[in-house]
């Protein structure tokens, strides 16, 4: 069963790691990478099926390739990426990017590209499908990634071609890179309603809530695809960060980490 | 081709379950609405939707199964360039692009349907491989290559009725221009349907002079066989390229290249269509013949060289 206690001190570390790296580059996804840190931890640790070697038949696809750092923290927990790899973070000796690469270990698809995550997900769903592989195939996207028409296109796609196997979270941090998605695009939202139009079962959540983000996944139905709203704060976990466009694309200070680090442990 | 791209997809995908075909929107003909039938679950239509076409292919071949994505051709790779560039290519997936009536094949359709560019276009995104069979034999030739090939392929496909041209010609080898037909004095490179004027271009200069004409279907665009190229620019004194494709990144600029590299001293000439959207309609003829590429625009120069 999914502790969710456990996966709260879990995303604690994982925060942490990534403020690590944030000081070896002079910038990063960090706030992006937060927002979806427990959407993407509960699925690894939660929602994945676990063989008894610990592979599991499902997929993940990061569709927001700029949350990569979210990705690489949670592959070195589970020991697929090793600390050598991910301190070779965007080094020139080093081979993991800003955005997940296919072929590195536990990464699925090349993405970085807004909006190509989900066409190639209906695709693995389909060839599990033929495969007769009981999985299921998890994708995060980001509300930026609902202005790309290819998004569209594989929403109503989805349940034509029988792609039903499929969660998507949606990351509804309510930004487009720096900018608020209600002052500059209000008609992205309400999202909910436009996955309903398209033959979607859809539920709304706390995207930082992990036993709401295991539920809304468990109660999924068979016969329709399900998209996952969950409304969550862009840098997450640091008072600095939260809401504040500039974190999009930037490191820290040293001063600056040192307080994010002290408000991760008074979080405690 | 369309119709024995369709027969030639049902044997391969007959003997080997990982084939499935992709479509956007396009109604299965011949052989295909059998393949559709025996296979529902390997025949999958997503509509209207190019950029899903490609993405999902891909999806697909990420599990191992190989797809052929098929629509007209400015549709399977225009609309849905950077899912060809970076689902497929990046990620050197084994996923055939097909490309159905390319060049200028939908002539009275205008510019808005035809690839006058797309050899350039798909030549230049790395592990990309360019097939352009000339005739229906050779799109059989293709499609075994494509659903055996470990990366991308991009392949060029006209539209129906072509004639076959390769009754005669050498075994079809991918990456290696093939001969046609022999001659002595012009070797005459080209690609596609519009091959069949290469052939009727020699039996012309063959019938009316003493010298005689090669032609060599360069069926595979990428990798480019730059040897077999060089080796007929050292061998023949009058080189001459004819493609259904501006000259920029095509065959003709491609030769031009060979030749310098290779130190050729024979006289070359290319006859691509012009860089310029053409507001003419009218059969496929008419258009080529706007461009400058018929059999009485041609014939001067070369009996003239």
């Amino acid at each position: 069963m999914f502790d969710v206690a456990v996966a709260r001190q879990r995303c604690r570390r994982l925060r942490r790691r990534i403020l690590d790296i944030s000081q070896n580059v002079s910038a990063l996804h960090i706030a992006p990478a937060f927002s979806c840190l427990e959407i993407l931890d509960t699925i690894y640790f939660g929602l994945f099926c676990r063989n008894s070697d610990g592979s599991s038949p499902d997929t993940f696809l990061l569709s927001k390739g700029h949350g990569a750092m979210a990705q690489y923290v949670i592959l070195e927990e589970l020991g697929i990426l090793s600390q050598a790899e991910l301190d070779g973070y965007c080094q020139p000796d080093g081979h993991i990017g800003a955005h997940p690469d296919y072929g590195l270990p536990g990464i699925e698809a090349s993405t970085g590209s807004l909006g190509h995550g989900l066409p190639m997900a209906l695709g693995i769903c389909l060839a599990n499908r033929e495969n007769k592989l009981q999985s299921t195939t998890y994708l995060v996207m980001s509300d930026g990634e609902l202005m790309e028409g290819s998004t569209w296109e594989a929403v109503l796609a989805a349940p034509n071609v029988g792609a039903t196997d499929l969660i998507v979270f949606v990351d509804l941090n309510g930004f487009v890179s720096a900018t608020p998605i209600s002052v500059r695009h209000p008609n992205i939202l309400p999202v909910e309603r436009k996955f309903q139009a398209f033959g979607w079962d859809v539920c709304s959540i706390d995207g930082h809530d992990q036993q709401a983000i295991f539920q809304a996944a468990r109660t999924k139905s068979p016969s329709s695809p399900l998209a996952v709203v969950a409304k969550t704060v862009k840098g997450k976990g640091v008072s600095y960060m939260e809401n504040q466009g500039i974190w999009h694309y930037r490191s820290p200070s040293p001063l600056e980490y040192h307080q994010a680090l002290r408000e991760l442990e008074e979080g405690q | 081709m369309r119709d024995t791209f369709a027969q030639a997809f049902y044997d391969e995908a007959q003997r080997n379950p990982k084939l499935f075909l992709v479509v956007a929107d396009i109604s299965p003909a011949s052989k295909i609405s059998n393949f559709r039938q025996e296979f529902p679950t390997r025949f999958i239509d997503v509509g209207v939707a190019e950029q899903t076409m490609i993405g999902l292919a891909a999806g697909l071949a990420l599990r191992g199964c190989k797809p052929f994505a098929y629509t007209i051709a400015n549709f399977s790779i225009y609309r849905p360039f950077e899912q060809v560039r970076n689902d497929v290519c990046y990620q050197n997936l084994p996923v055939t692009v097909v490309g159905m009536g390319a060049g200028i094949t939908y002539s009275p359709l205008g510019a808005t349907h035809h690839t006058i560019e797309d050899v350039a276009v798909m030549s230049a995104i790395p592990n990309m491989s360019v097939l352009a069979p000339c005739d229906p034999a050779e799109v059989t030739e293709a499609v075994f290559v494509a659903s055996r090939h470990k990366g991308p392929v991009y392949l060029r496909l006209g539209k129906a009725g072509e004639p076959n041209l390769t009754a005669y010609a050498e075994p079809f080898r991918f990456g290696k221009v093939r001969q046609l037909k022999a001659g002595d004095h012009f070797a005459i490179l080209s690609y596609g349907p519009i091959t069949k004027m290469a052939m009727d271009l020699a039996a012309k200069l063959d019938s009316e002079g003493s010298r005689s004409a090669a032609v060599y279907s360069v069926h595979t665009l990428k990798p480019l066989d730059q040897d077999g190229i060089a080796a007929l620019l050292n061998r023949f004194p009058v080189v001459v390229v004819i493609e259904e494709h501006v000259e920029r990144g095509g065959l003709g600029s491609q030769v031009k290249q060979v030749a310098w590299d290779s130190r050729a001293s024979c006289n070359l000439h290319t006859f691509s269509l012009r860089d310029e959207f053409l507001h003419v309609y009218g059969s496929q003829d008419d258009i080529r013949r706007a461009h400058g590429l018929s059999l009485d625009q041609i014939y001067p120069t070369l009996i003239a060289s």
